[in-house]
């Protein structure tokens, strides 16, 4: 078979469709979905631009197939804020100025998810080996770590009052 | 980059993979993590006529001890190894061999079986599972196999398992008290395959002489490569500097590395020596407690 | 810190105001090209050459049509139809946009696929049957005007070599006297390699060209859309695309760096398959395509010397390069600056006289010479004085860090006229550098450095004082294809007090919507949340020649301020109709004009705003809006002195940053947050070329490291946590004291690395590594000296 008929639930809203089975994850979301704002920036699973979350775990959708997301749960940048609020790491970009151009940003905001949400208090040491799958050419990281830290006060700030 | 076209099939159980593979043989590919198979198809490298992805067999992910064995399910992720908490106690030298392993969203997906079966010789799990003395587990269409990982490296990309098979089981004899292990990795940043990798795992007795010793390298050989003599240089000797000496020495002359971007054959070789004398000091450290 | 003049909810000058674009691109709704779809959209990809040199004997597309989805195929013969296989450079050379005959680097285009989809143009372009001849390449530049070296360019006619020109700066007399008659003259051989801006996104476009109206939109990844739009209309006026016809919006641009000024091929010939076939046509290359066929930039061999007394008195400067351009010359400089602006090799240092010469060739290597981060090979300029006043130091056995103090040019001189002709505007070098030395400690670091180097290890410290210069440029000297380089703005402000504000420049990331806010909030008081700013379609903004070479504050911020002052001209007559005084009797604060004396009696900017559409005076035009061209008078220098720490693992080679001070001055600062962050990534990039990236060939022209796996971008792992400060010299000839600062990092990191991996190998008589320094090079010397037992 080339073709299968698959349902990816993004960002909690089930999508069916009859895809090539050859289709990358990351095109099946940007072109068939037109949510774009998940990225391509190589094709070689370097840079991390593509990152979402597939049941909870932040990949790289340029190396999944759409065929492999069947039945499972996509978290995208556009899953992450509650309306016109941001989410606390979308938050901690804009506090810290942790984004330029904003390419990688999706991708680094992704992957931040995950990383806090297994590690909620990281050290810089610990954030840079955590985002070490996701390259920026604007910032020079180090914003980005800020961010994460604004994020990570936040959410555990947030939890406590919870 | 987009890749061929194929036909997909994704098998809910292990029977009908190893049915699908029975049938399509050489033309088929086993889709596990993903992340050496898709960008080689994305470059056209691959362009394999099946894809049977194995990601639904569940039943392959696991991480046990039993009587002295870790047992490894195939379709383990890397990320599961770096979470659990049998890995960190019993197998130090993989704990420290994991998050050097590519990058965390990969190894969310990458499976330790799919590593292993791709024969790459810039793989890290090789070595670490030749220090190890691991045993892989194929399944195949005549059912279960064990092949000894000294038995399983046969060529460039080129393992023991038969198109056919799936490999899935790693098997570990859990190192006995006094042991000792680490990899070190030389890489021109991180997440990439490595200038040079050594792994190596140490065994002493109450009189810190060496009963056993595990030692292999990453990326300088055409195969993962067991340094075997080295080995027996280490077994009996206190694991001295002289020995620790004697045996980088020989990783560092056996191995068969090759010129390219990564540095030239007397770079990789001294880089050998160099992390090699750091693992086994490291390992011996660790094993004498 | 100077502190801001406006108030918080105005945020002028100073403030950190928080970015205003910065919601879209964290909502995921970021408009890159790849993210426009059109009505019938067609992809294309293409068929580039397996080889650096080679003759195509047919081009076989027959199995290619074949495959459902594509459409066509695209070759030089079809474009050569409409005399659209060849288009100019930037620098008066040609480029192939298709080859009919010869390829002349590998993954150079040789054919394009369009089809209904990417994945079937991807199919398609494997399906495309060329057969090639291979010639033996031209790889290496030294050889490349060797007697028996083939020439590459037969298309020109008469070309008997491969060299492409000579230039020469300053005075090759006066500086070789000096030579001649010095205490001591050092001599030192650079290479300041072939590297990729490699931006997180590729190039690529959407060619929409609408038959029934004859209306070609283009939106494409580009940092000088309106000088784009020029170059189509001049390339393609014959085909009928008039200028008035053709619109170029470059929507969000993914990073550019440099890699986005140069028009490529592929924007070309998909205008042509869109022209042709009536329908919009996007491509988006990939990132082997990206690294592989882009402009790159820097590839100057250098050879430098300087002459000095025997005090360390700097007398003259001496350099002589050896260019590779690849095939064609299709570097992005001014048009009278073929190497851009090396002259000014010269540095933060007084040289009696200076002279340096420069011959480019062609190689069977990509065309390029963009400036990775920096303003027109200054880069490489800095690299060669920085590292020459290293080597002097050394010679001399004397403190780099106090080498450069004596031999400064001095806070008083500015402006100051160097050797080579520039006037430097201001400076003061010693402060930056002393603030340098005192925050890294400087001296106790010398100290450890001793005492490690007694214990046998391996430490070094690298100075770096630089000067750039940007801003380009003024009418009398800069121009790109007879264009002057200035730039625009044009603010509208509306009944209601709020304002439009748009511009000749177009933002990669560099915060323009929220620093330009910021220059007309400091102007006209509206505060800076209320000004939209706008860039890049140039059917509504006002010409202008776009984002690189740091030169958007220089040129587009002073139009905003100089526009913005055109407007509180007509204000102040408003506000006298509205007050019912004379204009003389009014003072401005940020916001109101009031009556001298009489400060309750005032109107504000909201007001008068609203007046100008509802109640302006009789004979006055309504509305209240302004456009301004800044011609800048002269470039901006901006300068800083950078200090890094280097430990270096003696068995491995790994050389490892300990710490990295950058103090740098931009002259005076919009908004620190945004100078900080640009700072962090430019030192980012420094550090890229410094010990990591290069772009590799072997002998027969084959790239080596294409991709991302081998091209080695740093990670936020290799990346050391920067520490920056600034000195505050404000331009004294712009409008509101800036000088840009964007690539002033990327210009002083390299030289500052390796000097300090140098210095830490000094003792062993090493005075120079080519960078990248990586482990293997630094390896190979520590082997070679003995130092190292592995």
């Amino acid at each position: 078979m080339k073709t299968k008929e698959i349902t990816v639930h993004v960002n909690g809203t089930p999508h069916t469709k009859e895809v090539s089975t050859r289709l990358l994850l990351v095109h099946f979301i940007r072109d068939d979905l037109d949510m774009t704002g998940t990225h391509i920036g190589c094709d070689t699973s370097n840079c991390g631009a593509c990152t979402i979350l597939l049941d909870g775990k932040s990949i790289k959708s340029c190396t999944v197939l759409a065929v492999q997301a069947d039945g499972k749960q996509v978290t995208t940048i556009e899953g992450m804020a509650n309306g016109a609020q941001f989410h606390p790491i979308q938050e901690g970009f804009h506090e810290e100025h942790g984004l330029q151009c904003g390419f990688c940003t999706p991708g680094m905001i992704m992957r931040a998810a995950e990383l806090l949400e297994k590690n909620p208090n990281p050290t810089e040491e610990e954030i840079r080996w955590g985002i070490s799958g996701n390259l920026c050419r604007c910032t020079g990281y180090q914003n980005i770590v800020k961010a994460i830290q604004y994020a990570a006060e936040k959410m555990s700030t947030e939890a406590e009052t919870a | 980059m987009i890749p061929p076209a194929f036909d997909y099939h994704a098998p809910q159980t292990l029977e009908e993979a190893l049915s699908l593979l029975d049938e399509y043989g050489d033309d088929a590919k086993i889709l596990s993590g993903g992340h050496s198979l898709i960008p080689m198809m994305k470059l056209r490298l691959a362009q394999p006529e099946h894809i049977v992805d194995i990601n639904a067999l569940t039943e392959l992910e696991y991480i046990r001890e039993e009587n002295g064995v870790i047992y490894i399910g195939g379709l383990t992720r890397e990320v599961a190894l770096e979470e659990s908490d049998i890995i960190h106690a019993r197998l130090p030298l993989v704990s420290e061999v994991l998050p050097l392993i590519a990058d965390p969203q990969v190894r969310n997906l990458a499976t330790i079986g799919g590593n292993l079966a791709h024969g790459d010789p810039g793989n890290d799990h090789p070595a670490v599972m030749l220090a190890l003395g691991a045993t892989i587990v194929a399944q195949g269409p005549e059912g279960k196999r064990s092949i000894h990982i000294n038995d399983f490296f046969e060529d460039f990309y080129m393992t023991a398992l038969e198109p056919e098979e799936i490999l899935t089981e790693i098997q570990i004899p859990v190192p006995p008290q006094g042991s000792g292990g680490s990899y070190k990795k030389l890489e021109r940043k991180v997440g990439d395959y490595a200038v040079a990798g050594v792994a190596a795992q140490v065994t002493v007795d109450g009189s810190g002489a060496c009963t056993s010793a595990g030692l292999a390298l990453t990326n300088v050989h055409y195969i993962p490569f067991k340094v075997t003599d080295g080995e027996d240089v280490l077994v009996g000797s206190k694991l001295d500097k002289e020995a620790i000496e004697k045996a980088a020495g020989i990783a560092s002359e056996q191995c068969d590395p090759s010129n390219d971007l990564r540095g030239s054959v007397e770079y990789k070789r001294a880089m050998v020596l160099e992390l090699t004398r750091r693992a086994l000091r490291d390992a011996a450290n660790q094993a004498r407690g | 810190m100077i502190e801001p003049k406006t108030s918080k909810k105005i945020c002028g000058m100073g403030h950190r105001m928080k970015r205003k674009e910065d919601a879209r691109f964290l909502h995921g709704q970021g408009t890159y090209v790849d993210d426009i779809k059109l009505p019938g959209m067609l992809f294309m990809d293409i068929v580039r050459s397996p080889y650096a040199y080679a003759k195509i004997k047919s081009i076989n597309t027959e199995k290619a049509l074949e495959i459902p989805g594509v459409l066509a195929v695209i070759t030089g013969e079809t474009l050569k139809e409409y005399n659209l296989h060849w288009m100019p450079t930037l620098m008066s050379d040609t480029q192939m946009v298709l080859p009919t005959d010869t390829v002349m680097y590998q993954a150079q285009e040789v054919a394009a696929v369009i089809a209904t989809d990417r994945y079937a143009a991807a199919d398609g372009i494997e399906a495309v049957e060329v057969e090639y001849e291979p010639m033996k390449a031209v790889v290496n530049p030294h050889k490349a005007l060797d007697a028996d070296a083939p020439v590459l360019r037969t298309d020109k006619e008469g070309k008997t070599d491969n060299h492409i020109w000579h230039w020469e700066s300053g005075d090759r007399e006066g500086t070789d006297k000096l030579f001649e008659e010095a205490d001591i003259v050092v001599k030192e051989n650079i290479y300041v390699p072939r590297i990729h801006v490699a931006s997180i996104e590729t190039c690529g476009c959407i060619a929409d060209f609408r038959p029934a109206t004859g209306k070609l939109t283009v939106h494409l990844t580009t940092q000088a859309p309106h000088a784009v739009r020029t170059v189509i209309a001049l390339v393609a006026g014959h085909v009928g695309l008039s200028e008035e016809k053709v619109r170029v919006i470059s929507p969000d641009i993914g990073g550019g760096f440099g890699g986005k000024v140069p028009v490529y091929p592929g924007y070309v010939i998909a205008i042509a398959a869109s022209v042709v076939i009536g329908k919009p046509v996007k491509w988006i290359e990939d990132r082997s395509e990206n690294l592989q066929a882009d402009s790159f930039a820097r590839d100057y061999h250098m050879v430098g010397e300087i002459a000095a007394d025997k005090d360390g008195t700097m007398k003259a400067l001496r350099i002589k390069t050896l260019a590779d351009h690849g095939y064609t010359d299709a570097a992005a400089n001014p048009s009278k600056y073929p190497a851009g602006m090396f002259s000014i090799c010269t540095g933060s240092y007084q040289f009696e006289n200076a002279f340096t010469e420069m011959d480019a060739v062609y190689t069977n290597k990509p065309p390029g010479g963009v400036a990775y981060r920096c303003s027109f090979r200054v880069t490489e300029a800095v690299h060669a004085i920085e590292r020459m006043v290293d080597v002097l130091a050394q010679e001399l056995g004397r403190d780099p860090a106090e080498l450069r103090m004596q031999n400064f040019i001095q806070p008083d001189q500015f402006p100051y006229h160097s050797p080579t002709g520039w006037e430097y505007d201001s400076g003061n070098y010693p402060a930056a550098l002393q603030k340098a030395m005192d925050m890294i400690g400087y001296d106790e670091l010398r100290k450890e450095q001793a005492e490690k180097r007694a214990r046998g290890e391996l430490m070094g410290i690298g100075v770096c004082s630089f000067t750039e210069v940007v801003g380009a440029g003024p009418s009398k000297d800069f121009d790109i294809l007879g264009i002057k380089m200035f730039d625009s703005a044009e603010i509208r402000i509306h009944p209601t007090g709020k304002a439009i504000a748009r511009f000749g420049t177009k933002s990669q990331g560099q915060g323009h919507e929220t620093t330009y806010a910021q220059i007309v909030a400091e102007e006209l008081g509206i505060p800076a949340l209320h000004i939209e700013v706008e860039e890049g379609d140039t059917d509504t903004a006002p010409y202008g020649l776009g984002t690189y070479a740091s030169r958007s504050t220089p040129t587009a911020g002073a139009a905003a301020a100089k526009a913005a002052r055109k407007i509180r001209d007509k204000a102040r007559k408003i506000a006298a109709h509205l007050l019912e005084v004379s204009e003389e009797d009014l003072d401005w604060e940020p916001g109101k004009f009031f009556v001298k004396g009489a400060p309750d009696k005032s109107t504000t900017i909201q007001d008068i705003a609203f007046a100008a559409y509802t109640n302006h005076p009789q004979g006055m035009e309504a509305g209240l809006e302004a456009v301004h061209y800044y011609d800048p008078p002269n470039l901006t220098f901006p300068f800083g002195s950078y200090i890094c720490v280097v430990d270096i693992d003696k068995q491995t080679g790994e050389p490892k940053i300990r710490r990295f001070v950058a103090i740098d001055d931009c002259g005076n600062i919009i908004n620190p947050m945004i100078v900080e962050g640009q700072i962090h990534g430019g030192l980012t990039q420094g550090l890229a070329p410094a010990m990591f990236e290069e772009l590799i060939y072997d002998e027969d022209g084959n790239i080596l490291n294409g991709t991302f796996m081998d091209y080695l971008l740093p990670t936020a792992v290799e990346t050391p946590h920067w520490e920056t400060g600034h000195t505050i010299t404000p331009c004294p000839h712009h409008p509101i004291g800036a000088k840009g600062v964007g690539e002033s990092p990327t210009v002083g990191a390299p030289p500052a690395i390796a000097n300090a991996i140098v210095d830490a190998l000094s003792h062993l008589g090493v005075t120079n590594i080519d960078i990248p320094i990586t482990p293997f090079k630094v390896w190979k010397i520590l082997k070679e000296k003995g130092v190292t037992n592995a």
